[in-house]
């Protein structure tokens, strides 16, 4: 997700969605531009504080596709190019301009992260319209950067000892996961989360759009299991696919980061209390 | 019901071929000789298990074998159904109904049209996976346009209801062929719709 922010007479955009467009100096009203962002007409600013909204009155941002962190073929013959021209260019690309649509005509969603946006949409587990969109669209998000070429093999230091601390072993934590991956009913997502309250690693089964955002969870990583993601590679044969992500796709570069900057919120360490 | 007893895959009405274009047979071939397998084999697992715990008088496993039992249950009960629902053209597939259901339908939508389009966009809007049904009600008589989500059958919406048609929206039933384009798959597969079956059970569960 980028969220572009507009004040004065200055617009910044991440460098993801600059690849395709030429930097503006002034405010765009037109969407020609910008197809994929759908500058249009602006109302009133969300009420969360959180961003400064500027002085301009007349456009509004909304949410961008961001790329894979790597080319649509690096993750072959894993996950093929075909099924990252697919999956990332049409189902993802449909979900980010579904939301903009139906963000355009609601005015108090407008201007929040997309993390925000996803917890205030699921209302409690009485989800508005845009949550499906929103959700899916952050997950896609967290789902391709979960991955990298010449993934696979373990997690390594602080990580691998919280996992071995929370499942016994990385091979204990693997047989979870995918055994988890193999007994979900439908469409859905499998997650290693670190939980907030519990202050422990977690596998999560989520289906359709649910994320542990949702629980005030953290994700680490993520595994889709749509049948979108794996059909054109693996047709029926999920086990094989799951087994192809831990072992050659699943990026724990990713989830040490990740991890990294949940423990600036989850204090994982043991109380250390001083001896008089 | 004989729980020890293993229930079995049916048999396709037509050939694996027999629906092109409107559904190819490479997704014929896997969806009924992989997906409904699972389903069946899986089922008689549970079953077995459920037998088993019923024996043993171990109510907690009878309670968590009952998604199991639900998931692949339904998932047999349903393309058991679908399969029925779906015939070549060569065999009247596609060809609209006459007869009582074809004016119940025109009396309660208006038109076929109007039908076929309204279980299109309940088709298209459904999300994840699940079905689209044109269900009987049997007690009013009444035809109805319902969703049901993963492998929920339809008496799931209503125990009197009984399906006429259905449509699978789950992405095995259409990807390889209409990968994301869900909208062509549903416009495409009333093609080959066995309107034959549905006026069989409309006249059934509605004699004069």
């Amino acid at each position: 997700m980028i969220l572009l922010s507009c004040s004065s007479n200055h617009c910044s955009l991440s460098s993801n969605v600059m690849a395709s467009a030429a930097a503006p100096s002034t405010i765009l009203k037109s969407s020609s531009i910008f197809p994929h962002l759908g500058w249009g007409r602006r109302r009133r600013s969300c009420n969360l504080p959180s961003i400064n909204r500027g002085v301009s009155k007349s456009t509004v941002a909304y949410y961008g596709l961001r790329s894979p962190p790597y080319k649509l073929d690096a993750l072959e013959p894993y996950m093929s190019q075909k099924t990252l021209e697919v999956h990332w260019g049409a189902h993802h690309r449909n979900y980010v301009e579904a939301l903009n649509k139906q963000l355009e005509k609601n005015d108090i969603l407008y201007g929040c992260t997309l993390d925000e946006l996803i917890r205030l949409t699921y209302n409690n587990g009485n989800p508005l319209p845009e949550f499906n969109n929103a959700a899916q669209v952050w997950n896609h998000d967290f789902f391709w950067e979960s991955m990298q070429p010449g993934g696979g093999e373990m997690p390594k230091l602080g990580l691998l000892e919280q996992i071995e601390k929370d499942f016994g072993s990385f091979d204990n934590f693997k047989d979870k996961f995918i055994e988890a991956a193999l007994t979900s009913f439908g469409s859905g997502w499998v997650w290693l989360v670190l939980k907030r309250e519990k202050r422990c690693l977690a596998i999560v089964k989520t289906s359709n759009a649910i994320n542990p955002l949702v629980w005030n969870d953290i994700p680490i990583i993520s595994l889709d299991l749509w049948e979108h993601a794996y059909y054109l590679d693996y047709k029926n044969d999920r086990a094989k696919y799951v087994n192809t992500y831990m072992n050659h796709l699943v990026s724990w570069n990713a989830a040490a980061a990740r991890m990294a900057r949940a423990q600036a919120f989850v204090n994982l360490g043991e109380p250390k209390i001083p001896v008089a | 019901m004989d729980l020890t007893k293993n229930l079995t895959l049916p048999e396709l009405p037509y050939g694996y071929e027999a629906l092109e274009p409107a559904i190819s047979g490479e997704i014929m071939r896997l969806h009924h000789q992989k997906h409904h397998q699972a389903y069946v084999t899986n089922f008689n697992k549970a079953l077995h298990q459920l037998s088993a715990a019923v024996a043993d008088g171990d109510t907690s496993a009878v309670v968590m074998l009952q998604s199991s039992l639900k998931f692949n249950g339904g998932g047999h009960i349903n393309h058991s159904i679908f399969w029925k629902n779906l015939a070549p053209v060569s065999e009247g597939g596609g060809v609209p109904p006459k007869g009582r259901l074809g004016s119940a339908i025109d009396e309660q939508f208006g038109s076929l049209e109007a039908l076929i389009q309204k279980m299109n966009t309940h088709g298209a809007a459904l999300q994840g996976s699940g079905w689209v049904w044109l269900a009987l009600d049997k007690e009013s008589k009444r035809i109805s346009v319902e969703t049901t989500a993963n492998q929920d059958p339809i008496v799931t919406k209503g125990p009197t209801l009984v399906a006429l048609l259905s449509i699978d929206v789950w992405e095995h039933a259409y990807y390889l062929q209409y990968k994301n384009v869900r909208p062509d798959y549903l416009k495409n597969i009333w093609n080959v719709m066995n309107w034959n079956y549905a006026s069989a059970v409309y006249d059934k569960e509605c004699p004069n």
